[in-house]
């Protein structure tokens, strides 16, 4: 089963961090990443610019725009994700909470759907005989 | 068919419902493991009572009816997946599977079925679950009870227990919630939800938050049926601290109101009323619970019912023991209702002077400010200071907050006794 760990902080929480804490924050989830990929467990980790940098596509028929953004109105903000494998929700749960993130912000932990097993299904279930 | 066949066909109908209601729980738990999902499991128990009311009567019991229902459960479950297979392949694969790998349910001991019970009680109050969700998942999946009666235990809709079991169940299924019992490494924080969800259902049958009726018997007898198999099943003080906890306030139910349905106070109730064998059993449980190393805010919750039990008169209390055991619970549970119940207890020890001081400084914190009981403290201070004025305002703020009947009543007739107390007497 793989989750999708989906890293919330207050980006202005950063600020009122010394540059020495910032720099302990930032190896420890590197090492955090590789004792994961060590075990098996990653998939893939990566870290975000601020949201500031954000941009928001959306098409509404038929016109794209991209707009600055999302402001959100929300405290926290996406700052990062891990995908990884575990074995169920507990595990995953466990894993997220050794994430040094955790301690900062919040760790949301997703189950995948997965989206071509489902449409899979859909075409089988379609193409048989009915009753 | 003589009259004889038909008198013992009757009995073992009498039987089988006797069955579904001890079993039925039972033979859930077990089949959610084996079938991998809470639905199928639902309508195999369902099935399986089915089939053994058809024959029963006329094979007779079988030696072992416990293993026969979860062997008909299972045997019905593929049934089911093998006829939706002709719409979804993937549940005659499903079926395939569970016949060739589940093992025969017969082989099944007394230990395997009692981490079953555990296992659903852990799913169901998983902290990954909301909080009301756990509560209803418990009451319907563990205790067996409808989803009428559980809207009807919490004042809410039929369809909104329904609407929280169904997200519940979906979670579980979506998120991969695993179906065990959790590593002994993880009991403490696992097992805080489960005890909270006991006792939660055990204080809206004990102090019914609202409506007519001052308690419930019902809804605490379910709690303190689950904390019976809880102590069972998982020995820990926790949750022998819990049981002795709700056995020790379930004695003094029927002094606690009297015989027009009002509140009755501690001091003021009948003691010769208070259930002697509960008390007995409550005292056995919270003096080993206090005994362990690690001791957690329910065992010294039950340790104060306990000083409480044992006093023959309200005078005879030891406060001093109990203001003692709340200074420890306010440690393992730093909270202000903690607090508010500690300030009683110095109030008791060292008057209202004392007392008085205290809740006014809990109140100044402002957590308890909508909390009907610190109001009502705080007025029987006052009144018992002769602050007539000030103790019906604080009452009068209690009276905004209560939402049971009967602690309306209360209140209305405190307030009505101030009035009389101020009028001038020449």
């Amino acid at each position: 089963m793989r989750y999708l760990c989906i890293v919330y902080a207050d980006e202005r929480a950063f600020d009122t961090m010394s540059e020495g804490d910032l720099a302990d924050l930032d190896e420890a989830s590197l090492a955090n990443d590789e004792e994961l990929r060590q075990s098996g467990h990653l998939i893939l980790a990566q870290a975000l610019q601020p949201v500031a940098s954000a941009t928001t596509v959306r098409v509404r028929n038929g016109r794209m725009s991209a707009t600055d953004g999302p402001f959100a109105e929300t405290t926290e903000q996406v700052g990062g994700f891990v995908f990884l494998e575990a074995r169920d929700l507990n595990e995953a749960i466990q894993i997220a909470g050794r994430m040094p993130m955790a301690k900062v912000g919040s760790i949301e932990v997703r189950p995948e759907l997965d989206l071509v097993k489902k449409v899979r299904d859909r075409h089988a279930a379609s193409d048989l005989p009915r009753a | 068919m003589t009259r004889a066949d038909a008198a013992r066909e009757r009995g073992v109908r009498e039987q089988i419902d006797a069955i579904y209601r001890t079993e039925s729980r039972v033979v859930l738990a077990t089949l959610i493991r084996l079938l991998g999902d809470f639905d199928l499991a639902e309508e195999a128990v369902q099935d399986a009572f089915l089939a053994a009311t058809d024959q029963w009567p006329g094979d007779g019991m079988p030696k072992n009816p416990r293993a026969w229902l979860i062997s008909a459960g299972r045997f019905k479950a593929i049934d089911r997946l093998r006829r939706r297979a002709r719409f979804d392949a993937a549940l005659g694969e499903l079926a395939t599977r569970l016949d060739q790998e589940v093992p025969d349910p017969a082989e099944l001991d007394r230990e395997q079925i009692a981490d079953d019970r555990l296992r659903l009680i852990f799913t169901c109050c998983h902290p990954a679950l909301a909080p009301d969700a756990q509560v209803a998942m418990t009451m319907r999946e563990v205790c067996g009870l409808t989803t009428e009666e559980i809207a009807r235990a919490f004042l809410t809709s039929p369809p909104t227990i329904a609407q929280r079991i169904v997200r519940a169940k979906s979670k579980i299924r979506l998120a991969h919630i695993p179906y065990e019992v959790p590593e002994q490494a993880d009991l403490p924080v696992r097992l805080e939800p489960v005890l909270r969800v006991v006792y939660l259902v055990f204080n809206e049958g004990y102090a019914a938050s609202s409506g007519e009726s001052l308690t419930r018997p019902d809804i605490s007898g379910e709690a303190i049926r689950l904390g019976r198999l809880l102590a069972e099943l998982l020995p820990e003080p926790e949750t022998e601290g819990l049981l002795a906890l709700m056995l020790l306030h379930e004695s003094r139910r029927v002094a606690r109101a009297s015989s027009t349905g009002d509140l009755v106070l501690l001091p003021d109730q009948d003691r010769t009323l208070w259930d002697r064998g509960l008390i007995a059993e409550g005292l056995a449980l919270a003096e080993c619970a206090l005994s362990a190393a690690d001791v957690g805010p329910y065992a010294i919750q039950a340790a104060i019912a306990a000083v409480h039990a044992a006093a023959s008169t309200a005078a005879a209390t030891d406060w001093g023991r109990i203001v003692t055991l709340y200074d420890r619970l306010l440690v393992a549970d730093p909270s202000p209702v903690v607090a508010l119940n500690r300030s009683v207890a110095v109030t008791m020890r060292d008057g209202p002077v004392a007392g008085l001081r205290l809740v006014d400084a809990l109140l100044a914190q402002g957590d308890l400010a909508d909390y009907q009981l610190a109001h009502s403290v705080r007025a029987d201070l006052l009144r018992r200071l002769g602050q007539a004025t000030a103790s019906r305002a604080a009452y009068e703020r209690a009276l905004e907050l209560a939402r049971s009947e009967p602690e309306r009543r209360f209140l209305e007739k405190r307030i009505a006794d101030l009035s009389e107390a101020e009028l001038p007497s020449d």
